[in-house]
């Protein structure tokens, strides 16, 4: 089958930086290429210049066997290539109809045809296995359905190309599924769909070709029968990797952090009761929505629980409380750095130090030069890619972001660390480095409960698996009952009941 | 590229540009009101009336009276809110003040200055506190909250006196020596301009050295990640209205004194807005976490400057209130486009 897309030699540069060089790609209608690669090896600008958001400095792309020029994202359009970004882009003040039309709204007489709007519409979500009525608010919808907005809306510009930028990051397991189920029913109807994702199993999963990059640079191709995780994580790295995830095992089998019948402000009638031993890596499963993250906001106390007890190595902790759990060594590396981990434009010393100011204050007043010198220390110790301290920590990448949040509560000596999401959006290097990370603090004999939606990650890393659902807690695995499907039945209980019958 | 040296031109690149301004628009006006008969042209300028010992002496009490509470509405912008009730508060202050002084309301009980002055500032807690209960604690939203303490302090001033004056010359208790404290002189400079150098250096020293600034800076810019880092949000955003608060309370004693009487329909009208407007114009920015204490008062300064200007050269004295919007507006222009960071870049830097 001809190429309905054809990119050759494509370079870019953005002054002296060479983000792309000479790169080729190709794709076909009806088929589905994975393309990989760590954050900065060129995925993103690749997709700009599709998106006719920059033009390529040299190189050729075909579109349809004719030589274009993609200028400017209505050309993109015109051209057939549609885009579903990572982030959501949804007004959620507007009906699904009308975000889907967003301004492409049928006219009538000057003002938008609400009528023939919701019409539109509706085979569109029908395509999609959607059943919703279009005049539904965004906002009432979950994540999952949100990301089939932004599909439908691809959709309805009638799309030779569908280009997916991490489709599924904010997706629970379950909606993932769904929507690489629609993935690929799309492809089936002939479409030719570029897949970029950091979960390398829902590539597998799903991709025809893998394409990967490397700085800028082809990095290698997998057909369909040589599609492997670890095939594409050393394309993506350019070596191999024998071990992402680092060994450990539980120092000792004292329980440090225990917690009772606890249940958070979204799932007041939840109930979740597990215990943590020091040393130990507890993960926790969870569709979204699932009251994971609530839980930990409020084990840690930024969020209010109606109902539970905690205690750290035997004594009890106030609920609702952060300066007293803070006190009591339990912290959280939160889900949303970015919103709560991090203050982005204070510099990188302000962030280490905004939780331990008072170790370095006589009085009220800082002792700047020992701020000054510990916060170097620590980013030596922690790997902040930064040449100091005193950058705003907005300059960083994602991993190295997450590294200052690592840092400022692992210099505390935790007790209990909570990390919820720890390496979302992180690109593999970064990753293993937190791995490692994660893994030095819990031989030092902290209890660690990780929450994560990647379930490699959660695989890979725990030594025990709760999993939740409705914020209540459905069940704790132990490693010899590890696997994907012992988890998606604890994660979606009800549901599967449901559908059995 | 990181010395202490370059860390403090990168740090006070904006209050240094404002600086420039500053010495622009003082030269400017120097220039402009020379003493044309002098003997040489230095002396001329020397002699000049903005140099004038009467002038100058006029001037910094102005700056120390409007700096006061400038420096209290920039701790608010800082936490990421806003006082609007200030200049409303001053009115009350001054009015609740005089009848202290005077007893003759009957639900105020007289008394001399050193207890009413006591009494004053412990009021301005309480109303500082009430703020920053309301905002802080309810989370109503800060701008709600000192609108209608702008109309509700200003009107309830007006109510006690029946909307006429209130004059210092009617006090019946003890007043000695409390306008020589308020409008005398110390070390030959206004009581007023000496009293706000010890307050820029007390809010230096909260802003900039002690971990209560670190706070208020973390708040204003993410008060979510501040809270997950254990701050307690509440209490500092609070301490930021009790502190705007008593530092109008402050000044109000000075504007009561230099004014004489208190005509609570125009006294302190719109000096909120004179402190916004420094505020914003010494690098505070409207969305928090961001400002120094040497921008506000060198924002201050700029707009009494300009206004001593416009009185000393003639200028039509309605258009002055031009010249300082367009100056605002510039200010924040420039600050926009981060003209300052182009300004103070070297050249070797900006090519790499």
């Amino acid at each position: 089958m001809p190429p309905i897309l054809q990119l050759s030699q494509i370079s870019k540069s953005f002054g002296f930086v060479q983000a792309l060089s000479k790169v080729d790609f190709e794709i076909a209608a009806g088929e589905i290429v994975g393309l990989i690669g760590e954050n900065g090896a060129g995925k993103s600008t690749l997709m700009k210049i599709l998106g006719g958001v920059h033009p390529p400095s040299t190189g050729q792309i075909r579109f349809d066997k004719a030589p274009v020029t993609i200028q400017g994202a209505k050309a993109a359009e015109q051209l057939g290539i549609s885009f579903v970004h990572q982030e959501l882009n949804l007004l959620d003040n507007i009906d699904i109809a009308g975000n889907i039309f967003l301004a492409r709204e049928p006219r009538r007489f000057g003002c938008i045809d609400q009528r023939a709007l919701h019409k539109m519409a509706l085979p569109i979500l029908e395509a999609l296995g959607l059943h919703l009525d279009p005049r539904t608010s965004v906002s009432r919808l979950t994540n999952g359905q949100q990301q089939l907005v932004e599909i439908a809306k691809a959709l309805s510009m009638d799309a030779k190309l569908l280009i997916l930028d991490e489709p599924t990051s904010s997706l629970s397991i379950q909606e993932a599924d769904t929507l690489l189920k629609l993935v690929k029913k799309m492809k089936g109807q002939g479409m030719a769909i570029i897949f970029i994702s950091h979960r390398l199993s829902e590539v597998e999963k799903i991709a025809d070709r893998v394409v990967g990059l490397r700085d800028g640079e082809n990095a290698g191709e997998l057909n369909a029968e040589e599609i492997s995780r670890d095939r594409m994580i050393s394309m993506m790295i350019g070596r191999d990797l024998s071990e992402v995830y680092p060994e450990s095992n539980p120092v000792n089998t004292e329980t440090v952090f225990s917690v009772e019948n606890f249940s958070t402000r979204r799932w007041p009638k939840g109930n979740a009761s597990f215990s943590v031993r020091a040393g130990e890596i507890l993960g926790m499963a969870g569709l979204v929505g699932a009251g994971r993250s609530e839980l930990a906001q409020a084990l840690f106390g930024v969020d209010s629980s109606p109902s539970g007890t905690m205690s750290v190595n035997g004594q009890p902790l106030t609920r609702g409380k952060v300066k007293n759990t803070i006190a009591n060594g339990v912290f959280l590396a939160p889900e949303d750095r970015k919103a709560s981990g991090l203050i982005l434009e204070m510099t990188i010393r302000e962030n280490m130090t905004l939780n331990s100011l008072s170790q370095f204050s006589r009085r009220s007043r800082i002792d700047f030069k020992s701020e000054r010198i510990q916060t170097d220390k620590w980013l030596r110790e922690f790997g902040v890619k930064a040449p100091n301290a005193e950058l705003p920590v907005s300059s960083l990448s994602g991993g190295n972001q997450q590294k200052v949040v690592l840092s400022k509560w692992m210099t505390l000596a935790p007790k209990v660390m909570i990390f919820d999401e720890p390496t979302r959006g992180i690109d593999m290097g970064a990753r293993q480095e937190i791995y490692q990370a994660i893994v030095r603090l819990a031989e030092t004999g902290c209890a660690i409960l990780m929450i994560s939606s990647d379930m490699e990650e959660l695989l890979g890393m725990s030594h025990r698996i709760a999993v939740m659902h409705e914020g209540t807690l459905s069940g704790i695995l132990n490693r010899n009952e590890f696997s994907e499907k012992a988890i998606m039945t604890l994660a979606v209980q009800q549901s599967l009941a449901t559908s059995a019958s | 590229m990181n010395t202490p040296l370059s860390r403090f031109f990168n740090r006070y690149r904006k209050e240094g540009c404002l600086a420039v301004v500053l010495l622009f628009v003082a030269f400017w006006t120097i220039f402009f009101s020379r003493n044309t008969e002098a003997n040489s042209f230095i002396q001329s300028l020397i002699e000049s009336r903005f140099l004038s010992l009467r002038n100058l002496e006029n001037l910094s009490r102005q700056v120390g009276m409007y700096g006061i509470f400038s420096l209290g509405m920039g701790l608010v912008i800082i936490s990421g809110g806003i006082d609007l009730s200030v200049g409303s508060l001053m009115a009350l202050f001054g009015t609740v003040f005089f009848f202290f002084l005077t007893g003759s309301h009957a639900w105020i009980p007289g008394m001399p200055w050193a207890p009413a002055i006591l009494v004053l500032i412990l009021f301005s807690v309480m109303v500082g506190v009430l703020h920053g209960w309301l905002i802080a604690k309810i989370r109503m939203p800060a701008f709600v909250v000192t609108l209608c303490g702008l109309l509700g302090y200003r009107g309830l001033a007006q109510t006690m006196t029946h909307d006429t004056a209130i004059g210092y010359y009617d006090a019946k208790f003890n007043v000695e020596g409390l306008e020589s404290l308020l409008t005398g002189e110390i070390f030959g400079l206004p009581a007023a301009f000496i009293t706000f150098i010890a307050i820029c250096l007390i809010v230096y020293y909260l802003l900039h050295l002690s971990v209560f600034g670190r706070y208020l800076l973390a708040l204003g810019r993410n008060e979510q990640a501040a809270r997950y880092s254990g701050i307690n949000t509440v209490l500092i955003m609070a301490f930021a209205y009790i502190i705007c608060s008593v530092l109008a309370a402050v000044s109000a004693l000075f504007f009561a004194l230099y004014t004489a009487d208190v005509v609570p329909s125009i006294h302190g009208n719109f000096f909120e807005l004179y402190a916004i407007a420094g505020a914003v114009l010494g690098g505070c920015s409207l969305r928090g976490g961001e400002g120094t204490v040497i921008g506000i008062v060198l924002g201050t300064t700029v707009l009494l400057v300009l206004q001593n200007m416009v009185n000393l050269l003639g200028y039509d004295s309605s258009f002055s209130k031009v010249i300082t919007a367009l100056v605002i507006l510039g200010g924040v222009l420039v600050d926009r486009f981060d003209i300052w960071r182009l300004l103070s870049r070297p050249k070797n830097a900006a090519a790499a």
